[in-house]
Order: structure tokens, then C-alpha cells, then sequence
């Protein structure tokens, strides 16, 4: 019998906005679904693992109190977008270590309209003193280059059109396109309406060549998943066992040192390793992929998650996005949820509903969006300090 | 300093860097914090070296003239800051990444990837005391 860890149970509320309900609500929701869905209660799980970025602390805690107080170990976690792959992460490595035999691991985030804006927001100082690590006499963002999330990440995007040809705005604006259309088939998705191409170049500029349509929105939402252990998994009746799906990888990856990142996030490096640990655990290259769920924060950063990933030839991702290839009907569907340009991006939610997406699909669960004959999916998210979570999924034999 | 200023009180610059690692005078320039054991560099106060672990840093001079490795046209920014400008990843003749403004450029569109650059500083502000605070980008040469 080998020691797997399998998903069991999987749900996500609609990503969007909530306003009548909060953290606990959406969070309890997705957690309740998801033990429904795996046929077990919340009195089958050894352990829980809570991710948010934004909410105040204990929120695992406040979740039990809605679903049940079972004296489990309750893990908090943050790490940035990735905090939900890291929630998971955590249960997989309590069963992995022979300490839990079945666990639940929910994202949740309430962003609302929230702004990101920050830095320079702050009034000027009336008498400049250093302070900080740079001993910064003023904000800086803004004076010495952005700081703004749609501006690193166009860098990120731009660094690569540096390097390879075939990238440009177009290229970039086309991974938009293909996820708003995507999003259209996806009740899940925040927001489900097709853009032209036009309409995405066209629309206001946030930080060239990121445009509005090409970011991802602020929203509310929740996910949660349900794993369990090969061995726990095999005293379960054949229908859940057939429903179940296998976790091949599961890995999480820190940035390490190179020269430009004291300046610019590195969010390639990270995500190669990532890749290759993930690939090299699974068994499976890019080219057994079925479906992908990757994070496009901004439509820059998919581009260069193709190449990170592997699915296309170093270089040659402005080449594999004009191909058509990451489209639903293309050769490595990316995104066909909408990808976080349109499904959604309630930060701490976000890793845990790329595992429900991908997994989803390989039960062949996924109604009009489904990828057929799904069998082999992989779901990627990165977080900037940085943090790099890939999980690879298998169909049930 | 003024000869009338209390003595009690502290000098009032005139002027200062936006960052400590902006070095103000006749010949401006930027310092980093290079790692004595491997020649990493950083801009910031560090413990120790990300990259070996070593411990001991000197201060060394950062080329001036430098090519654009990446940007974006930044158009939607926090109050106060003037847009659209160009933020700029440059690197430097002597290896070194620098984030920047790219400045004096009369359309942004204009802004190229591989365009060669060159250091300068400008006045960003004044506080109450009238100390004008300086930084730095840069601009085509």
C-alpha cells in the first residue's frame, strides 16, 4: 500500500462579494460542503489547517465553533497568495507523517472593494527623519519605482519580453482574453463576461501593459478541501474511494537569493524549482497535463508561468499563447475556471480553489466547463516574499 | 549651519537622500552594502548575506550608467505620487540591479526595453523645515 494522500472532499463558495456575511460564514460554508462532499463530519478530522492573509488571528478556531469544537490541532497559517496551498500543505504533512489520517484545510478572504494602493497613501512626513532598513526620509513607492502590485508584476512580465521575443502587449492582453472567456462557463467565477481584445488593450491602464481587465479583482470567498490517507482511504466504501483524488506532489518553495531580487520579487526561480520537485515527485512531465490552474494575478504573470512550468519551450511562451495551446480546446487547457483575472482572487481562498478546481474536473464533476478525460492536473499559486505552492493531482485508477 | 541656531537644537540639513544608501554631494552616486565574501550586494542594512551567510559588508560605489532590463507605465498609483511615470529595473555597467524611476522622458511610451541609461537625482519634496528631500533615477544618455 503506498502512503498517498488523497482528496476526499472539495468545495468553494462563489467567488465575489459578500457583504452580509463574513469570514466565518464563507469559511464554515466551504469547510461543511466539503465534508458533505467527502461523506465524512467534522468528527472524522485529526487535524485543521486555517489559511488567511488579511483576517485577525485564530480564525481556525472560529470556524470550529461553527462546525464543530472536536479538540483537534488547529494550524494558522499565512503565506502570502499562497497561504491557501500552504493550508493544505500542512494537513498533507501531518498525514504524510503519520500523525493525522484525515484532515481538513480551508482558504478564506473577505477583501470587499479594498484598495491595494499603499506607500506613498501615507500623509508626508512634515520633518524628514531616516528610519527603516534604507533609512527612507519619505515613502517610496512611487519616487524609486512601484511598489504596486500590478506594476511589479508588469515588470515580471516585461523582464521576460526583455529576454525572449514574441512577447508583448498583445501576447499579454490575449491571456486576458482567454480567461474572461473562460470564466463564461464557470458559476463559480466572480465575474463570467467575454471581452474582446479590444475592449481588454482599450481598457484603463494600470501599470503598462497590465490593464484593468488584465488584473485580478478583490473579492470574498472560501474554499476547503478534505484529505485523507491512502490506508483510512481503502476502509471507505468504493464509491468515495472512486471519487477520490490522488495528491502525486505537493510542494512549497521559498525564493532563493539572486541578484535582482533584492529589487524585483523573483517569482521564476521559485516556481522552477517548484516545478521540477513537483514533476520529479509525481512522476509526470508538463506534457501529461490534462488542465492547469496557475496564478494570473495579472495577465503578465501567467505569460511567464507557462515557461516557469514548463508547459512550453524556454522562451517561448508569447509562441504557446498565440498557438492557442493554453486555451480550453488547445493542447495544456490553462485556467479554465477563469483563472484569478475573472474567477477571483479572496487571497487565502486561492490555493485551496485551485485544488478544488483541478479536482474537480478529474471527477469529471466540472458540467460545462469540464476538460473530458481529465486525468492528470496540476494547480499552481505564488505568493511575493515569496512563496511557491504546486500540487499535482491524479484521476482515481 | 547657520551661527544664529541655538546650540541646543540640531542643524538643520538643507539637503537629504530620499534613501541612506543615496550619496548627495558634488558627485551623487548610489552605495550598496557589498558582501565581503562573495561581492553580493545590498541596498538595505543587512545581518548577514542572503546568498553565503557571511557577516562583514563594505560599502562600495554603484556604476552609474546602467540598461533597462524591465518597466512598466505605471498610471494608477497612491495619492500624491504624479502619473503615469515609468518605473524602471535597471543593471548597472557593474552588475548590479536598481530599481528606479525612469525620468525625463517626455512621453512614457517612449520608454524601451535595453535603452541605456544614466544616473541623476532630483528634488521630490520639502518638509517643514524646509530640508528638500532628494532622489534618484534615470535617464537617457
Amino acid at each position: 500500500m503506498s502512503d498517498a494522500v488523497w482528496v476526499l472532499g472539495a468545495s468553494m463558495t462563489r467567488f465575489g462579494r459578500y457583504p452580509d456575511l463574513d469570514t466565518v460564514d464563507l469559511a464554515s460554508q466551504a469547510c461543511i460542503d466539503a465534508l458533505v462532499d467527502g461523506e465524512v463530519t467534522i468528527h472524522d478530522m485529526d487535524i485543521l489547517a486555517a489559511g488567511t492573509l488579511f483576517q485577525q488571528s485564530g480564525m481556525g478556531q472560529r470556524v470550529q465553533k461553527q462546525i464543530g469544537q472536536t479538540g483537534i490541532p488547529v494550524y494558522n497559517v499565512t503565506n502570502a497568495c499562497a497561504t491557501g496551498a500552504t493550508a493544505i500543505r500542512t494537513v498533507h504533512l501531518a498525514i504524510k507523517a503519520g500523525e493525522a489520517e484525515m484532515g481538513l484545510a480551508f482558504g478564506v478572504e473577505q477583501m470587499g472593494k479594498m484598495g491595494l494602493l499603499r506607500g506613498g497613501a501615507k500623509e508626508e512626513a512634515n520633518v524628514y527623519e531616516p528610519s527603516g532598513r534604507y533609512g527612507a526620509v519619505a515613502p517610496i513607492d512611487g519616487i524609486l519605482g512601484t511598489e504596486t502590485m500590478p506594476g511589479v508584476f508588469a515588470q515580471a512580465g516585461m523582464g521576460y519580453a526583455y529576454e525572449n521575443d514574441g512577447v508583448g502587449f498583445e501576447q499579454f492582453a490575449r491571456v486576458a482574453y482567454k480567461n474572461h472567456l473562460h470564466s463564461t462557463l464557470n458559476p463559480l467565477a466572480q465575474y463570467r463576461k467575454e471581452f474582446s481584445m479590444e475592449e481588454i488593450m482599450g481598457s484603463p491602464v494600470q501599470s503598462y501593459p497590465n490593464t484593468l481587465l488584465m488584473c485580478c479583482p478583490t473579492g470574498d470567498g472560501a474554499a476547503a478541501v478534505v484529505l485523507v490517507s491512502e490506508e483510512r482511504l481503502r476502509s471507505m466504501p468504493t464509491d468515495v474511494q472512486n471519487r477520490a483524488v490522488k495528491i502525486s506532489a505537493s510542494v512549497l518553495t521559498s525564493d532563493p537569493w539572486v541578484e535582482s531580487g533584492q529589487v524585483q520579487p523573483d517569482v521564476n526561480t521559485l516556481t522552477r524549482n517548484a516545478a521540477a520537485q513537483a514533476y520529479e515527485a509525481a512522476g509526470v512531465g508538463p506534457e501529461d497535463l490534462d488542465l492547469v490552474e496557475l496564478h494570473d494575478c495579472f495577465a503578465t504573470a501567467e505569460l511567464i508561468h507557462y515557461d516557469n512550468l514548463g508547459l512550453c519551450e524556454r522562451g517561448g511562451a508569447g509562441e504557446f499563447i498565440d498557438s492557442g495551446a493554453p486555451f480550453r480546446d488547445g493542447r495544456t487547457p490553462v485556467n479554465v475556471s477563469g483563472g484569478l483575472i475573472s474567477k477571483g482572487h479572496p487571497i487565502g481562498a486561492t490555493g485551496v480553489a485551485n485544488v478544488y478546481e483541478v479536482t474537480t474536473h478529474l471527477r469529471g464533476e466540472a458540467g460545462d466547463r469540464q476538460i473530458e478525460g481529465a486525468k492528470v492536473g496540476l494547480a499552481h499559486v505564488i505568493g511575493l516574499g515569496s512563496a511557491c505552492g504546486i500540487h499535482i493531482l491524479e484521476k482515481a485508477a | 549651519m547657520s551661527d544664529e541656531t541655538d546650540g541646543d537644537l540640531p542643524a538643520v540639513p538643507e539637503r537629504l537622500p530620499i534613501v541612506d544608501y543615496l550619496q548627495l554631494g558634488d558627485d551623487p552616486h548610489l552605495l550598496a552594502n557589498e558582501c565581503t565574501k562573495c561581492r553580493a550586494r545590498y541596498f538595505d542594512r543587512r545581518n548577514a548575506c542572503a546568498k553565503c551567510g557571511a557577516v562583514e559588508f563594505v560599502s562600495v560605489r554603484v556604476a552609474d550608467r546602467a540598461v533597462l532590463t524591465a518597466f512598466s507605465i505605471v498610471h494608477r498609483a497612491a495619492p500624491g505620487i504624479p502619473v503615469p511615470y515609468v518605473s524602471g529595473i535597471v543593471l548597472t555597467d557593474d552588475g548590479t540591479s536598481v530599481r528606479a524611476n525612469v525620468v525625463g522622458l517626455d512621453d512614457p511610451m517612449k520608454a524601451e526595453l535595453g535603452m541605456s541609461l544614466g544616473f541623476t537625482t532630483y528634488g521630490c519634496g520639502t518638509d517643514d523645515n524646509g530640508t528638500e528631500c532628494v532622489a534618484f533615477g534615470y535617464m537617457t544618455v
